[in-house]
């Protein structure tokens, strides 16, 4: 999923993270409106600013599983300015319902988190996140 | 939204451009790797592919060229492993069922549909010839309908299969001349020999063995005409294994479906017995024959096969019956029963062996070394030998004293043609899990030897009745 390599310094996500992540990502991207698999991949690099690193190939399983979930809804068609056949996926009321949901839990785990970097940046110990 | 459509907007304006060949055909490569995966389906390959080209033409709009771009794109999809392992946890049921029929769906390409179309067209012309003939429509002499009618009717079961394979495949040429002319002789041999009796001997022997010459003329048509390649007649061997197996299946499916429909009529107090046995089942019996080759046809590859499976499991079973006879033989002491009725048991144990022979050289991979699996066959094929060898002593020996009939000889002949095939393979088999002989040795002395099956039954077919004299 890296799309270059970032200009910054900041390492990539750890695998656990990006696994944990990619639910929510791919709703959250998919609630912008309808799309397909390679531009969804291009989105998440964007939004991550490539620090989210993906192998391109695992997205299709992931899409799989959310169809399967009903969380998204996928049609085969040709775009409107011709070209290949695509599979387009967009997000069904389910799956908002779905990102709802994540959207509350990561709420909480960035609150608690925020609340553990604020101790430590009292403290001295550690680099201070620009985001807390 | 807006940045989505810029998203959209790049991959667009790449679309146009062509690559260069090369990288077309690694494409075409790349797309056969990682459509091997079972738990790939076609349409995944097409979004995979459809991306692998997007990440290409954006590659190349920042300058890399094609060569470049493509195994860049590559690198980016990852291991395909993972992917694999991933898509196999979201769909394990495919690797359960990757037999897909052709539907009206968009997925199913021409040649599947054509092929669905041949082969319900020439299954419902099938199964209504049949229905027709069953009730004697059109027949204007029923002198004896009950001895010719169903022997007429295997023959033209397996003429609409030929014509259906003729169809599927596109075959012209002298391979459908032939079987024209088999199918010819068939039909005049079974109507016009002037038979003493219908269920005479020589009348019976004529209708068991035009069939089996039938199937092997319905052979020249599936290997289009290529007799010679020994691969093909492999193939020819797998693909009436699994025909075999799948009539098997539809028979037993279609016995289900026979009783429901005379459980529901019969709850209605309607007597559905005339349609079951005059309709349903000449019709439904014959139109499966074609389905059976259609489906085995469309499989191929998609499943495993089935024959070399049930082969695996009944190998040691025989094997065991057979030994355990043999032993019981030596230990009590008891004869083998010499009535030539005798000898057709014989035989079918002999067709039993070799199928299992045949079916488990079909599942065999080229650098295989022998085996337990070897030793096993080699045990099966040596006791059925030897206990038929035990029983040719005996009859032989009596058929001599009381003189050749038709039945008798027919089934000795029978007993010889399998006989010596066997003593052969178990010769070669010995030599290969010694290590003297390779695999393929083995395997070529079974294609060799497939012709002499249509001739020996082409022999019994069309000249026992002048041998024996019609009786």
């Amino acid at each position: 999923m890296a799309r270059g390599s970032p200009e910054t310094e900041q390492t990539a996500i750890g695998k656990d993270l990006v696994a944990a992540s990619a639910v929510p990502l791919v709703l959250g991207i998919l609630a912008e409106g309808e799309s397909y698999g390679y531009a969804i991949s291009k989105r998440v690099s964007e939004l991550s600013a490539g620090r989210l690193d993906w192998a391109d190939g695992m997205m299709y399983p992931l899409l799989h599983r959310l169809e399967r979930l009903d969380y998204i809804e996928a049609e085969w068609r040709k775009p409107e300015d011709g070209g290949r056949r695509r599979k387009y996926y967009r997000l069904t009321a389910e799956g908002q319902r779905a990102l709802s949901d994540q959207h509350q839990q990561w709420a909480a785990v960035t609150e608690a988190l925020a609340s553990v970097w604020d101790g430590m940046a009292k403290l001295g110990d550690g680099p201070t996140p620009g985001w807390a | 939204m807006s940045e989505v459509d810029a998203v959209e907007h790049v991959d667009m304006s790449d679309e146009v451009q062509t690559l260069d060949g090369e990288v077309e055909s690694q494409i075409t490569q790349w797309r056969r790797y990682v459509s091997a995966h079972p738990t790939v389906a076609g349409a995944d390959v097409e979004e995979l592919e459809d991306h692998l080209r997007s990440q290409i033409d954006d590659l190349r709009s920042v300058g890399l060229d094609d060569g470049e771009a493509f195994l860049v794109a590559v690198k980016r999809m990852g291991r395909m492993d993972d992917m694999w392992r991933e898509f196999a946890s979201e769909h394990s049921d495919r690797l359960w069922e990757q037999l897909v029929l052709p539907s009206g769906h968009a997925s199913g390409s021409d040649s599947d549909r054509r092929g669905l179309l041949i082969a319900v067209t020439t299954a419902v012309a099938a199964g209504l010839a049949t229905i027709a003939l069953f009730n004697n429509v059109g027949i204007i002499s029923d002198a004896d309908p009950d001895g010719l009618i169903p022997r007429n009717i295997v023959l033209v079961v397996m003429a609409f299969v030929a014509i259906f394979l003729v169809a599927k495949r596109q075959v012209t040429g002298w391979p459908v001349l032939a079987t024209v002319g088999a199918f010819a002789a068939a039909f005049a041999a079974t109507n016009l020999y002037p038979f003493s009796f219908v269920d005479g001997h020589t009348a019976a022997l004529t209708a068991i063995h035009l069939p089996i010459m039938l199937w092997f003329v319905i052979g020249l048509i599936y290997v289009e005409g290529d007799w010679q390649d020994h691969a093909k007649r492999m193939d020819f061997i797998r693909f009436t294994g699994e025909v075999f197996v799948y009539y098997t299946l539809m028979a037993l499916g279609g016995g289900v479906l026979l009783a429901v429909t005379g459980g529901v009529f019969a709850a209605i107090d309607l007597d559905p017995e005339t349609l079951i046995f005059e309709v349903l089942m000449p019709g439904g019996a014959a139109a499966a024959a074609v389905i059976a080759v259609w489906l085995v046809e469309i499989k191929q590859g998609a499943i495993e096969n089935i024959a070399p499976v049930l082969t695996r499991v009944f190998t040691p079973l025989f094997a065991l019956i057979f030994i355990g006879f043999l032993v019981t033989v030596a230990v009590t002491g008891r004869g083998i029963d010499q009535d030539p009725d005798v000898l057709i048991l014989f035989d079918l144990i002999l067709v039993v062996v070799l199928g299992l022979h045949l079916y488990s050289l079909s599942a065999r991979q080229p650098g295989d070394e022998p085996g337990l699996f070897d030793y096993l066959q080699l045990a099966l094929v040596v006791s059925a030998l030897l206990i038929d060898t035990l029983v040719m002593f005996g009859i032989v020996a009596r058929i001599s004293e009381f003189g050749f009939s038709a039945n008798k000889t027919a089934a000795l002949g029978e007993n010889l043609v399998l006989l010596v095939n066997l003593a052969v393979a178990a010769f070669l088999s010995l030599a290969f899990v010694r290590g003297a002989r390779s695999a393929t040795e083995v395997e070529r002395w079974q294609t060799s030897y497939v012709p002499v099956y249509p001739v020996w039954a082409a022999f019994v077919a069309f000249a026992f009745p002048f041998i024996f004299d019609f009786v």
